[in-house]
């Protein structure tokens, strides 16, 4: 077996190590130990390629891992858990870039098929698309420019004006295999990714990072298929494929079919006028935390729902601690987890885990909207277009049709939030108005460890 | 390393079936940790940005390859460590 043939044996070894890897993250109990094994997969490989026959610069390409490791590890051990979704935007972005690059670079080189060079058109493409478009979902989440779906004027002959160039430096490239029409393609496709993510708002925003992740994982293989490397080709259509699967599946929990995930406000631009419909001079009830307090020791059942706002302010320990507190009054407590809640599905799900909520007291929204009737008290902590009734009930709202917690059922329901500022959608809330709603405004800690002492007091 | 374009093409497809099934059911639970660990294995673009840097000729090949590089391990070791920190969280919950 020469040397080129033992680092293809190495390659299957990783190739094995990924699929293992994403089989072991789509369980809660192996989960942790999938990743580590992906990981291995992608050192024993790196190990591997530095075996290379003919590779030169292997100094330089030690600084180039040194650097890249060093922007890398800090950045994912130091983001706080509330950022974690753009910071894994950011990662995908980079890894679209990276495999952009390369095949524009193998490109250079010359002496492409027809096969080889629509490969790194279409690595170019999709690896641009998903750089740029990383980045705008990247600013969104971290709220450095607004979270409301942007629509540009005439955008969709923008779009199209856009397609046709992006295909006619496709044909040029496939006829001349100029690298030239292959550097312009990336440029256009770099103003595509933008425009693609800009009309796509607040709570959708997810959905998108992952579609964004198949496409890198399919630039990826392109650019296997570039430099005839199996282990690109399979890890990166296992990415493609598992992405495309997850995508849909965070689609459908979020009750809506992609299409109108991603191109709903493009459609639907009249509906933006429903935004703020009668507000003004409504009035809020803001209660005191004694009020809330005795509100909730005397009740038979609260619901408590966690939002973005717990993340914000780190208040799982404490809300737990309330829940505690009033378990052991014999109050029946139980969390309503809408499944994206937070900024990511699963986001409160690992949050309350970080505390030790036990999981019996987690209960996912189906289980939990049939009892809401039945419920005193929904303590809304940090959270709000996942209980906006908006959702049901008005047509015309930008979130219409996505499915909620009905919270506004329950007896009484109160909010903790920092102001009345509308939720990451950007949509007012009637609830807030409701008369059976008390609001309780601030740090949603500060709040909660107030409400556990008067608890104690009630 | 002969592989014929068809070889590649067989690969690619049957790749796309274990892709499909390898995570039929996920609870909503794990959506983001798995987003985030194939979100990393897509960083194994890195053996071929390391190829491109250690076999280019001329500046501008160069100068791509040492910038993919750069960008590729900070997707893969950035993604890695990230999920493990989300991954971390599950640990109390699974032993009880």
């Amino acid at each position: 077996m020469n040397r080129a043939e033992t680092i293809e044996l190495i390659y299957l070894f990783s190739a094995v190590c990924f699929i293992v890897a994403l089989k072991g993250l789509s369980s809660p109990r192996s989960a942790r130990a999938g990743n580590l094994i992906g990981a291995a997969g992608m050192v024993v490989a790196v190990g591997a390629t530095f075996a290379t026959p003919g590779l030169h610069r292997i100094g330089l390409i030690v600084v180039a891992l040194v650097l890249g490791t060093a922007v890398g590890v800090p950045a994912a051990r130091s983001v706080k858990m509330t950022a974690i979704p753009q910071m894994v935007a950011a990662f995908n972005g980079v890894g679209g870039g990276a495999a952009a690059l390369v095949s524009l670079a193998e490109f250079d080189r010359g002496h492409a098929s027809f096969g080889t060079a629509a490969a790194v058109l279409f690595s170019t493409l999709i690896g641009a698309v998903s750089f740029t478009g990383s980045a705008i979902t990247f600013l969104k989440l971290q709220e450095l420019m607004t979270g409301r779906p942007v629509v540009l004027p005439r955008q969709r002959e923008i779009n199209v004006a856009l397609a046709v160039a992006a295909l006619a430096f496709v044909g040029w490239g496939l006829s001349d295999r100029s690298v030239t029409a292959a550097v312009l393609l990336t440029l256009v496709a770099g103003v595509m990714g933008v425009l693609f993510v800009l009309p796509v708002g607040g709570a959708d925003v997810p959905v998108v990072i992952s579609l964004l992740n198949s496409f890198t994982g399919l630039a990826v293989a392109a650019t296997g298929a570039v430099l005839r490397t199996t282990l690109l080709i399979v890890a990166g259509t296992l990415v493609g494929a598992s992405g495309t699967l997850l995508t849909r599946m965070m689609s459908q929990a979020m009750g809506r079919p992609l299409s109108s995930t991603l191109f709903g406000a493009l459609t639907a631009t009249a509906a933006a006028g429903a935004v703020a419909e009668d507000g003004g001079d409504r009035s809020v009830r803001t209660g005191t935390v004694d009020d809330v307090a005795v509100l909730l020791a005397y009740a038979n059942r609260v619901v408590v729902v966690p939002g973005y706002g717990l993340a914000v302010a780190q208040a799982q320990h404490t809300i737990r601690e309330l829940a505690d507190l009033l378990e052991s009054r014999g109050v029946e407590v139980v969390y309503g987890i809408h499944p994206v809640a937070g900024r990511m599905p699963g986001h409160m799900n690992v949050l309350l885990a970080e505390a030790n909520v036990p999981y019996e007291q987690l209960r996912e929204m189906d289980d939990v909207n049939p009892q809401f009737p039945l419920t005193d008290v929904v303590l809304v902590v940090g959270a709000n277009d996942v209980v906006n009734p908006a959702a049901r009930d008005s047509p015309g709202s930008p979130i219409y049709g996505m499915p909620i917690l009905n919270v506004d059922e329950a007896r009484a329901v109160v909010f903790l939030k920092r102001s009345m500022r509308p939720g990451f959608a950007g949509i007012d809330n009637a609830l807030l108005y409701d008369p059976k709603t008390t609001m309780l405004f601030g740090d949603a800690k500060e709040t909660l460890t107030a409400l556990v002492s008067a608890v104690k007091t009630a | 390393m002969t592989e014929t374009t068809l070889g590649l093409f067989t690969i690619f497809v049957l790749s796309v079936f274990v892709g499909f099934e390898v995570i039929s059911k996920v609870s909503s639970v794990l959506h983001t940790p798995l987003m985030s660990g194939a979100n990393a294995i897509h960083g194994v673009i890195l053996i071929g940005s390391i190829i491109i840097l250690g076999t280019g000729d001329g500046a501008a090949q160069i100068v791509l390859g040492f910038v993919a590089v750069v960008l590729a391990t900070i997707n893969a070791v950035g993604g890695f460590v990230v999920t493990d920190r989300m991954l971390e969280m599950f640990k109390g919950r699974a032993r009880k």
